[in-house]
């Protein structure tokens, strides 16, 4: 049997792909979202550790 | 899988290919909607406020961080989902997925879900988030489950941190309000439960497992239940008069107290003859309102929450 016929578990496979690829990106997403936001707070402060590596 | 091992599942030897489904069915996702809404709750009726993404993040974390919990309670409990009707679908015992694989999704989202919330909130909330799964998992399946008739007593905290795991999102610490709304959830569950167990013909007994109603058979169950509600009444009006609560609050709170203590009390006056006799139709329609009990305590807390800014809130 070659691997072009349609079967069962190729849909199953593609779908479980398809979802693992949308989660990571939605993963991806939240991150860059999460920076933006604590980023952009007005109490945000550089950590000490690099502020001394970019003050030396 | 191989190719080779496509044509062996097509003649029954080889592996199933689970599909995205079924690792969302590992999380319980029935389970996660409760949770989802009772930390949303907990978060919204807090002091202060949270970056509406630090937010949105939070939450799921604390969804994933329940759906991890539920994944490793049936790679655990695989040997009873197999024996029960109920359960015989879930994907371990049904042979979608291996019980090797339900744990190490279970314990990467565990840690996963740990982990962001602590960089995305705080370490208080991200230390709430690893207990509830360490008691749900640890304490609840592997200990109390199989052990006592109480398991659903004491395991029902694990389902009661959510809205407390939300408060601590905000604030980064505990308070009396946050201790209330977890008191609110762990009083509710043992009558929740028992009035389902009443009615719904469970296979527990041949799967080992401890059962209030059946160790101490039927009528202690309802004496059980009109306990626990009347301790569980204290609880849901003193949250009315915290800084959580409020007229609006109270109201639905009395109310909806009145009507599951009348549940409670039509359930420990009626035998089993009685509620055979209408196919359970009190202890129905209790486990009914039990959900809508539980349901409008937190609604009526989102709505002071919601109207707070309005001057229309709490005290």
């Amino acid at each position: 049997m070659g691997l072009s016929r349609e079967h069962d578990m190729h849909k199953r496979r593609f779908g479980r792909n398809l979802g693992l690829g949308l989660v990571l990106v939605g993963f991806v997403a939240l991150i860059f979202g999460l920076t933006i936001a604590k980023v952009g707070q007005e109490n945000f402060e550089i950590p000490n550790s690099e502020k001394i590596g970019r003050d030396e | 899988m191989t190719d080779a091992s496509l044509n062996a599942s097509e003649t029954g030897l080889g592996e199933y290919d689970a599909g995205f489904g079924d690792y969302f069915a590992l999380l319980k996702p029935r389970v996660m909607s409760l949770v989802v809404f009772t930390a949303f709750v907990g978060l919204v009726a807090a002091p202060g406020g949270v970056h509406p993404v630090v937010g949105f993040a939070a939450i799921l974390f604390i969804a994933v961080g329940g759906g991890a919990s539920g994944a490793l309670n049936m790679w655990w409990d695989a040997d009873i989902d197999r024996v029960m009707k109920r359960t015989a679908n879930r994907p371990i015992p049904a042979g979608r997925i291996t019980e090797s694989e339900a744990f190490a999704f279970g314990i990467a989202l565990a840690g996963i879900s740990v982990v962001m919330l602590g960089l995305a909130a705080n370490l208080v909330a991200a230390g709430l988030l690893a207990f509830t799964i360490f008691f749900y998992v640890v304490v609840y399946s592997m200990w109390l489950k199989r052990w006592t008739p109480q398991n659903i007593v004491i395991g029902g905290a694990a389902g009661a941190f959510p809205p407390m795991i939300g408060w601590a999102v905000v604030t980064g610490g505990i308070a009396p309000e946050s201790v209330l709304m977890f008191l609110l959830i762990f009083m509710w569950t043992p009558p929740h439960f028992w009035a389902l167990a009443l009615f719904m013909k469970s296979d527990y007994e041949t799967a080992g497992v401890p059962m209030l109603t059946v160790t101490h058979g039927r009528k202690s169950t309802r004496k059980h239940i009109l306990v626990y509600t009347v301790l569980l009444t204290p609880v849901a009006l003193a949250l009315g008069f915290t800084s959580i609560g409020g007229p609006i609050y109270l109201v639905v709170a009395v109310l909806l107290n009145l009507a599951f203590l009348k549940g409670a009390w039509d359930i420990w006056r009626r035998d089993e003859t009685m509620a055979q006799a209408d196919a359970y139709r009190t202890e129905k329609r209790v486990f009914a309102l039990s959900l809508f009990y539980l349901f409008g305590h937190f609604l009526a807390i989102l709505a002071q929450a919601m109207l707070a800014p309005y001057g229309l809130g709490g005290w």
